[in-house]
């Protein structure tokens, strides 16, 4: 997918003005934040897990080298392969190596954020392969064209309208006259559709939600058990991951596990979670006959030892989404690329350059709530503002802003003719509200007044005022 | 009451918003703190937290105005703000902003340990748990994103609210949720702004309390611009002003 984060502006424009798209959005609601908060108070410990979880992260990611050979020592002693990939491009097409030697027509995919991130469908699609995404949500913004609007729930963005159209367009097969009103018979349908892909595929191609050390397994949490039968059916099971996912031990894992589901939909636990050690071996019922791992670095190795080093401690839940006041304002697609909200207004302009992504760390309001929410404790609003010192110190900022700024900087260092200055713009405002109690709009400053009136000042400063009340009380 | 000190030497962070827009905040919350028995100075050499610079990237210049307040508010046993944003600005992200600094480090950390926000400073340190006055009507609060997530402000105000005879609170749905102002964030996205400060004011409306209360004049000016455009009555005004029984001065946005 190519990366749209540099029309930020126009996105959220368009989002905020589009009806259809807010009236999903005021039905969705706050409906996973309210069913996080309803975990968290149901489990005691969970901010102590909150404190585990981060140190178990923090801990990999300062021994990342030797986790990753330990994982890789086990992936293969398990019999499977693991494949090194620097770049995007680089997974893609050992991606596309794997699949051609198998000769592959069809490809199943479970849910992946990674292999949106590097653009593995088109580049397979291009390759001559068919490949079918089969987590509902990813299903339908496949057959969409579209990118996912949010990282666990990636149709989140649609009504049930809108997919019934989706599905009686692209379902030809099916009875023209069959009645589609309610979400099961949608996901019946799907379901129908889907069935048969499992059995075709050729390869499955799943993420990971961790990489364990010590077992060399792979980790995944599904709600639909697409995941289970992509991985399961076809001769090749594929996984993609990006190298901070790993986690030492099986322990580590239940740890972070259990404020995951927690944090993302409110549930205790995803309704699957499965673990892939190697291929299929004598006396296994099912599985595959072969077992890849494509490890992902794709400038991860670049966060390390930076400010954003503590990024890559996350583990995709969405909770800061689900509660930023901003994505739930504009969605998903505004951000332009595949990471929303505020872990992708830090890990966006780390992947694609602070030139491209500019907006997306400066597009908050620095509430602090996905901080306060995040099970990783990752200080979000912190590494936002590192971003945009970065964006300054490289000359970055507007300059209708640098400027705005250091006149204000000017003043501010300097009390005496600060206090000056405000009492004559105090004099000022009052003046130009007259009687009014309001000012409707301001020279050079639509932003405000645009949306809202400003509210005159009382007339005099608080310093001018308190200087007079001293004077009155030592004549007195 | 359970003064650590009998009759402490506060220095008074006015914050430019409050010194600009609304100088009655001032007054109310020295008035709050002669109720807790402080002596209240009002230092001249203030001007700003910081926070547009902060959070604009421009670190230089944050750092020159952040060592001129600790300058400035060394002297005092403590130092309150009537804000929970500049409090925060004031006693979390100073350390921040000088951890590296050999020279300054110590003196930003000491500095921090005496800043309050207002409210949070009468209840919990000065013990204060009655302003004894009255306030006949309905208010809704709505509790800013800085003092409720950096400095723990939450049932502190509400406390002082019900010592006030006649006043019924009616709470706020999403009352944790940004009002959209952040700063120089309303003015840089206007239109998402816009959207979030609206659904705030319905939620305000849908109190159908007389008065919406906050701790930071920021969000008041922000949800009192947006009931003003909306032509919504609901009237704003600070909690101090409330809670000091200063209620003669026009609401936010209003005159005689």
């Amino acid at each position: 997918m190519e990366p749209k984060s540099q029309f930020f502006l126009d996105r959220s424009s368009q989002a905020l003005n589009n009806r259809e798209l807010q009236d999903t959005f005021r039905k969705v609601g706050g409906g996973f934040a309210k069913k996080r908060g309803e975990a968290r108070a149901a489990l005691p410990e969970f901010d102590q897990l909150r404190d585990e979880a981060r140190d178990i992260k923090d801990h990999v990611l300062e021994n990342l080298d030797l986790y990753l050979e330990e994982f890789e020592k086990n992936v293969l002693n398990s019999g499977g392969h693991v494949h090194w990939a620097k770049t995007d491009q680089d997974a893609c097409a050992i991606i596309a190596e794997l699949c051609e030697k198998v000769d592959a027509r069809t490809i199943t995919k479970g849910k992946s954020m990674i292999t949106e991130e590097i653009g593995l469908n088109d580049y397979l699609e291009n390759a001559g392969f068919e490949v079918v995404e089969t987590d509902l949500g990813d299903y339908l913004i496949q057959i969409r064209g579209e990118g996912p609007s949010h990282i666990i729930a990636p149709a989140i963005h649609l009504n049930r309208k809108q997919i019934e159209q989706d599905f009686r367009t692209r379902h030809q097969s099916f009875p023209a006259d069959r009645v589609l009103d309610e979400p099961a018979q949608l996901v019946a349908e799907a379901r129908q559709v889907l069935r048969n892909k499992f059995l075709e595929s050729d390869v499955g191609i799943t993420g990971a939600n961790f990489l364990v050390a010590e077992t060399g397994s792979t980790v995944i949490v599904t709600n639909e058990g697409n995941g289970d039968l992509t991985q399961c059916l076809p001769r090749v099971h594929i996984v993609v991951a990006s190298i901070e996912k790993i986690v030492p031990t099986l322990e580590d894992t239940s740890t972070i596990l259990r404020v995951l589901a927690r944090s993302a939909t409110g549930q205790e636990f995803s309704s699957y979670t499965t673990f892939s050690t190697g291929p299929k071996k004598a006396g296994d019922p099912d599985g595959p006959e072969n077992f890849h791992v494509v490890l992902l670095d794709n400038g991860r190795t670049e966060m390390l030892g930076t400010e954003f080093q503590e990024m890559l401690r996350c583990i995709r839940c969405g909770a800061c989404m689900n509660h930023c006041p901003v994505y739930q304002a504009v969605g998903g697609h505004s951000y332009g690329w595949v990471y929303p909200g505020p872990m992708g207004a830090v890990l966006a302009p780390s992947l694609l350059g602070i030139d491209r992504a500019g907006h997306l760390p400066n597009a908050s309001t620095f509430c602090g709530r996905c901080e306060d929410v995040c099970p990783m404790r990752i200080p979000l609003p912190k590494m936002m503002r590192h971003w945009r010192e970065r964006e300054f110190q490289s000359g970055q900022t507007s300059a209708i802003q640098k400027a705005g700024l250091k006149i204000w900087a000017y003043f501010a260092k300097r009390p005496r003719l600060y206090h000056f200055a405000s009492r004559q713009a105090s004099r000022l405002f009052a003046t130009v509200a007259g009687r009014k109690s309001y000012i409707r709009s301001i020279p050079f400053d639509s932003g405000w007044t645009a949306h809202r009136d400003l509210p005159t000042p009382q007339g005099r400063t608080f310093q001018e005022l308190w200087e007079a009340d001293k004077e009155r009380q030592e004549k007195s | 009451m359970n003064p650590e000190i009998e009759r402490p030497q506060v220095g008074l962070f006015v914050t430019c918003l409050v010194d600009f827009f609304r100088p009655n905040i001032g007054f109310a919350a020295i008035k709050l703190l002669e109720m807790a028995n402080c002596d209240v100075e009002v230092p001249k050499a203030q001007t700003c937290c910081g926070q547009p610079a902060f959070n604009s990237g421009n670190r230089p210049d944050t750092q020159e105005i952040a060592k001129q307040v600790i300058a400035t508010f060394s002297q005092y046993d403590y130092v309150v703000a009537p804000s929970g944003s500049c409090a925060g600005m004031l006693s979390k992200h100073y350390p921040e902003l000088f951890r590296d600094d050999s020279q300054w480090s110590e003196k930003a950390v000491d500095f921090a340990g005496k800043v309050h926000e207002l409210i949070s400073f009468l209840v919990d340190v000065r013990g204060l748990n009655n302003v004894g006055g009255s306030y006949k009507g309905t208010v809704t609060y709505h509790d800013s994103c800085s003092g409720l997530r950096e400095l723990g402000i939450k049932e502190q105000p509400r406390q002082l609210l019900r010592s006030l005879h006649g006043l019924e609170l009616r709470e706020l749905e999403e009352c944790e949720s940004c009002c959209g102002f952040g700063g120089t964030f309303s003015i840089k996205y206007p239109e998402i702004s816009n959207a979030i400060v609206t659904r705030k004011t319905n939620d305000i409306g849908a109190t159908n309390a007389d008065l919406l209360l906050a701790g930071d004049l920021g969000c008041l000016l922000n949800m009192a611009g947006k009931l003003s455009r909306d032509g919504k009555r609901t009237k704003v005004r600070h909690i101090a002003e409330v809670l000091a029984g200063m209620t003669d001065t026009p609401p936010i946005g209003q005159k005689n």
